[in-house]
């Protein structure tokens, strides 16, 4: 068996320490070691955006990246939105806007528009469409989501 | 490009309701939104092992041996099987009788024993205690193959002496059984009136042949699939499928097990589009369970997704239409041969039902070939059959109006399909509401609109499904509280939960919010087919409605009991249930509800049903594109969809069918290819080389839902989820004709295939 090495991080403002194995992906970390399986994998070679985390500010999609670089970052997943007060405003903007089907690809999509929202408070379709590229969607055809985006960017106003 | 939000997603609403027709959040929605919602892959159990499989390289070969010892003796290795491990491979032909090539190609397909008959094909597992140990263990497996030539194409596989991929496959069709053996399952025929006359009497005839690439479903969640096979024989799996009764019967048929040892718990499904239907995994999970002893879960590779699940078949069809000059059809003709895979089952039949379902046509001859080939088995993706049908017969009828002069959407309400309407193959028209959708379509801002300066042009395309029915089962309990518990078998992918829950609050007459619907396993509910076919709103809503019914007789009983009055005396109207001549007693549901603990007890509902009434769907889609005459390449600039929903249970799920198909469809037309080497081996077979739409490639979709009551549904629902991705690929092709000048016959329309017909078309 590989060596595995020990790993300290934030995890949606908490500290978290977890042992990998250098093989393994942060998403496999996140998911098998950790236990946070909200974060999704759909392709596993950062094509499809189902796992997108914010890592220290940017969004990546975390099947490319190791579980040692965790090391000291500061991570967001889709289970550090939502509060005891109630969901983020992307999240509920998803559900009235009837921005899910299968929901597969919805952690992904709110994780990455929550990591345009935080740099960019006005956005419009074309750069939510541009923004949103790297993520893939089946069931939708990306038109309710794009306007769960654009509602959801009005209300955090 | 933002849409004008007065023309976008409109309903045409003829009945209003207090529930169904509303938008209301659906009951799975925070689970989802927030990362909670359990799907196939997020299973964990104690003791855990990971399986992996090992897959054919070769697209088609004899199996000599396989060498298992190296990865038995891998520490963390806990189980390693092959075919011999399934029951089939110690059965003879003479145990099996006619049953026999049935059980080997179920058998075959989920572990290979002699050939490998695609890349991608399974021929042996391995159970660890990691999934990277497992992907050390397969790896240590060497198999001794005796290569094949592969057939990869369906005019080849169909020529008297092409290799056979089965010694013993015989064709069967129009009544006989070839006597010698052929790559050709099955030949279907049908025919109406008299179509050499019908030509003979047309003045204009179009005939071209189409060519279509296999396609897959591209739902994001990869196949997935858990098993726990306990030492009392009780097996036990979780899955993501369309359909939990129907992985139950694949994995107790290959493992030769009564139905009722084996439980099947339908996980959170991460989309399907009739992908997940067939269980690849499962069966997997329970060998390599029974023979480690511990619970086993398999999750495949996107590559694996695309190798070894099914995708919709490769197509050649060739399409003939007579007309008279004034654009009424006197014949049709269609020859449609689906590549079936590895495996016999295209959905050609489906393909054929589809081709003219949306034309009254007099005299038609429709001839299908169901042909297998070196390549996945195809499954099922989102009205099977229908898009490359729609997409050959809506060219050559867009060719026709444009050779007569006539508009394309007067020519095909000139000849369109209407209540009484009788198919080619038989059936006889409900009523339907395609010519609404064309009316509606011709009366739109976007079909009046300018297309603007450039190499643009507009396509249109309209598109059948039959629909479909089948089995349902619903049980119902009302709470203390007077919430209702909604236990139903069918799968929610989309968004069932809600228009179920739905269905049975306006049968009740009580508040969505006060129905709780739960997707369970297999031992807690009645038989339910597959969520498909477009049938669960339908069939599962009228299961619902009628546990609810049911629940409105008990009601009344219970309350009669309780104001000591005979039932007739008793009524029960939009959620109250009063006396008929007594004004002072009155309750509501809740009221009532509140009373049942000390009063008889709680009350329940149950309802199987296999209603008979699906109205079949139509849709009729506009689209505006511009060709780049440089690069070859297409922009979609304008979408409309148009859709006779029946009654749209929920608007916005509706539009998100409709929108989705849709989208579907441009990938289909423009993109989308399963791309074979010589040798058989899939080149793409990563999101990044197979590419699907994303945000960036699309305007918003715009959506019309026409409402034409279906007739055969207390509120006159009809499915909508597959007729939706039949009209676009004939709509892309008749627009980039209108845009570039060219016409496609070939899907996907690449770019270079377009450089291609333009430069063909300069010479």
């Amino acid at each position: 068996m590989p060596r595995v090495t020990h790993v300290q991080t934030t995890i949606n403002g908490e500290e978290v320490n977890f042992l990998c194995e250098p093989r393994q992906s942060l998403l496999e970390c996140l998911r098998d070691v950790v236990g946070m399986t909200g974060t999704k994998e759909g392709c596993n070679d950062g094509n499809c955006g189902a796992c997108t985390v914010i890592f220290d500010g940017r969004i990546v999609d975390s099947c490319l990246v190791l579980g040692v670089e965790a090391q000291g970052k500061d991570i967001t997943t889709i289970e550090g939105l939502a509060s005891p007060e109630g969901l983020h405003p992307l999240q509920q903007s998803f559900l009235e806007q009837a921005a899910l089907q299968c929901g597969i690809c919805t952690p992904g999509f709110i994780v990455a528009a929550k990591g345009l929202l935080d740099q960019e408070p006005d956005v419009d379709e074309g750069r939510v469409r541009h923004w949103l590229a790297g993520n893939l969607c089946r069931c939708t055809g990306y038109d309710k989501i794009v306007r769960a985006v654009l509602d959801a960017s009005q209300k955090m106003k | 490009m933002v849409s004008n939000p007065s023309e976008a997603n409109v309903v045409l609403s003829e009945v209003e309701f207090d529930v169904v027709g509303k938008r209301p959040i659906r009951p799975d929605g925070v689970d989802k939104v927030t990362g909670r919602a359990q799907y196939g892959a997020d299973l964990s159990l104690a003791g855990l092992l990971h399986g992996k499989v090992l897959r054919s390289p070769h697209a088609h070969a004899r199996i000599k041996s396989i060498d298992t010892s190296k990865a038995e003796a891998h520490p963390g290795v806990k189980a390693v099987i092959t075919s011999k491990d399934l029951p089939f491979a110690s059965l003879s032909k003479k145990d099996l009788g006619g049953d026999y090539m049935r059980l080997k190609f179920a058998s075959d397909h989920v572990l290979a024993s002699d050939k490998v008959l695609y890349k991608g094909h399974s021929v042996a597992a391995v159970a660890a205690n990691n999934p990277h140990v497992a992907e050390e263990a397969i790896n240590l497996i060497s198999v001794v193959y005796e290569e094949l030539p592969p057939v990869l194409d369906v005019l080849d596989a169909m020529r008297d002496d092409a290799q056979l991929l089965h010694e013993d496959l015989h064709t069967t069709g129009l009544g006989e059984t070839s006597e010698k053996p052929s790559n050709i399952a099955a030949h279907l025929r049908y025919e109406k009136g008299d179509a050499a006359n019908g030509f003979a009497a047309a003045d204009v005839v179009v005939e071209r042949e189409f060519r279509t690439a296999a396609v897959h479903q591209g739902y994001i969640e990869p196949h997935n699939g858990t098993a726990f096979w306990n030492t009392d024989g009780q097996l036990s799996v979780w899955t993501s499928t369309q359909g939990a009764f129907a992985v139950r019967s694949s994995v107790a048929d290959v493992l030769r097990q009564p139905v009722s040892k084996v439980k099947v718990t339908p996980m959170e499904i991460g989309g399907g589009f009739g992908g997940k239907i067939t269980a690849y995994l499962d069966t997997i999970a329970s060998l390599l369970s029974q023979k480690s002893g511990a619970p086993v879960k398999l999750v495949m590779s996107r590559t694996d997704v695309f190798e070894a699940t099914g995708p919709a078949p490769a197509t050649w069809m060739k399409v003939k239409i007579g007309a008279t000059k004034e654009g009424k059809f006197t014949a049709v003709q269609a020859n449609l041969a689906f590549e079936a895979g590895a495996y016999p089952g295209s959905p050609v039949m489906q393909g054929m039902l589809c081709a003219f379902g949306c034309y009254d046509v007099e005299n038609g001859l429709l001839d299908g070939y169901d042909v297998v080939v070196n390549k996945p088995k195809t499954a099922a993706y989102r009205a099977p059959g229908a898009p490359q049908a729609a997409f050959a017969v809506e060219s050559v009828v867009d060719d026709l109006a444009s050779q007569l002069a006539i508009d394309p959407i007067e020519i095909r309400l000139l000849n369109v399909a209407k209540e009484g309407t009788r198919r080619i193959e038989g059936p006889v028209a409900n009523r339907i509401g395609l010519v609404e959708c064309l009316e509606t379509a011709r009366n739109h801002p976007h079909y009046k609109s300018e297309l603007g300066s450039g190499s643009r042009g507009r396509g249109v395309a309209c598109g059948y499904w039959m629909n479909r029915s089948f089995n349902s089962s619903v049980s119902m309990t009302v709470n203390y509280d007077g919430v209702v518990s909604l236990i139903m078998g069918s799968v929610d992918i989309g968004g069932t939960r809600a228009s179920i829950a739905q269905q049975t609050a306006e049968t009740l007459g009580i508040a969505y919010e006060d129905v709780k619907p739960t997707v369970v396993d297999t031992d807690s509910i009645g038989y339910t087919f597959i969520t498909g076919g477009s049938r669960t709103s339908f069939a599962t809503g009228w299961a619902a409605i009628e546990a609810a019914e049911e629940v409105k007789v008990r009601m009344i009983a219970r309350a009669a009991r309780i104001w000591d009055t005979p039932e007739d005396n008793v009524e029960y109207d939009k959620g109250v249930i009063q006396h008929k001549s007594d004004p002072e007693l009155r309750m509501t549901f809740k009221e009532l509800a509140r009373q049942l603990a000390s009063t008889g007890g709680s009350i329940a509902g149950s309802a199987n049903v296999e209603p008979a009434g699906e109205g079949n769907g139509y849709a009729v889609h506009l689209v505006d594109v511009e060709v780049d005459a440089e690069t070859g390449k297409t922009d979609i600039l304008r979408f409309t969809a148009v859709q006779d929903a029946g009654k749209a249970v929920h608007p916005s799920y509706v539009e998100g069918q409709m929108q989705g198909g849709a989208v579907q469809g441009v990938g289909w037309a423009l993109n989308e290819e399963y791309f074979f080497n010589d040798r058989g081996q899939m080149m793409n077979s990563s999101f990044l080389d197979y590419r699907m739409p994303t945000s960036l490639d699309l305007p918003m979709i715009d959506t019309v839902i026409v409402e034409v009551a279906n007739p055969g549904h207390p509120y006159g629902v009809r499915g909508v989820g597959e007729v939706a991705i039949v009209p676009p690929m004939a709509a892309i092709a008749n627009a980039v004709r209108g845009a570039a000048g060219v016409r496609i016959d070939s899907l996907p329309m690449t770019p270079g295939k377009i450089l291609d017909a333009l430069e063909e078309k300069g010479k």
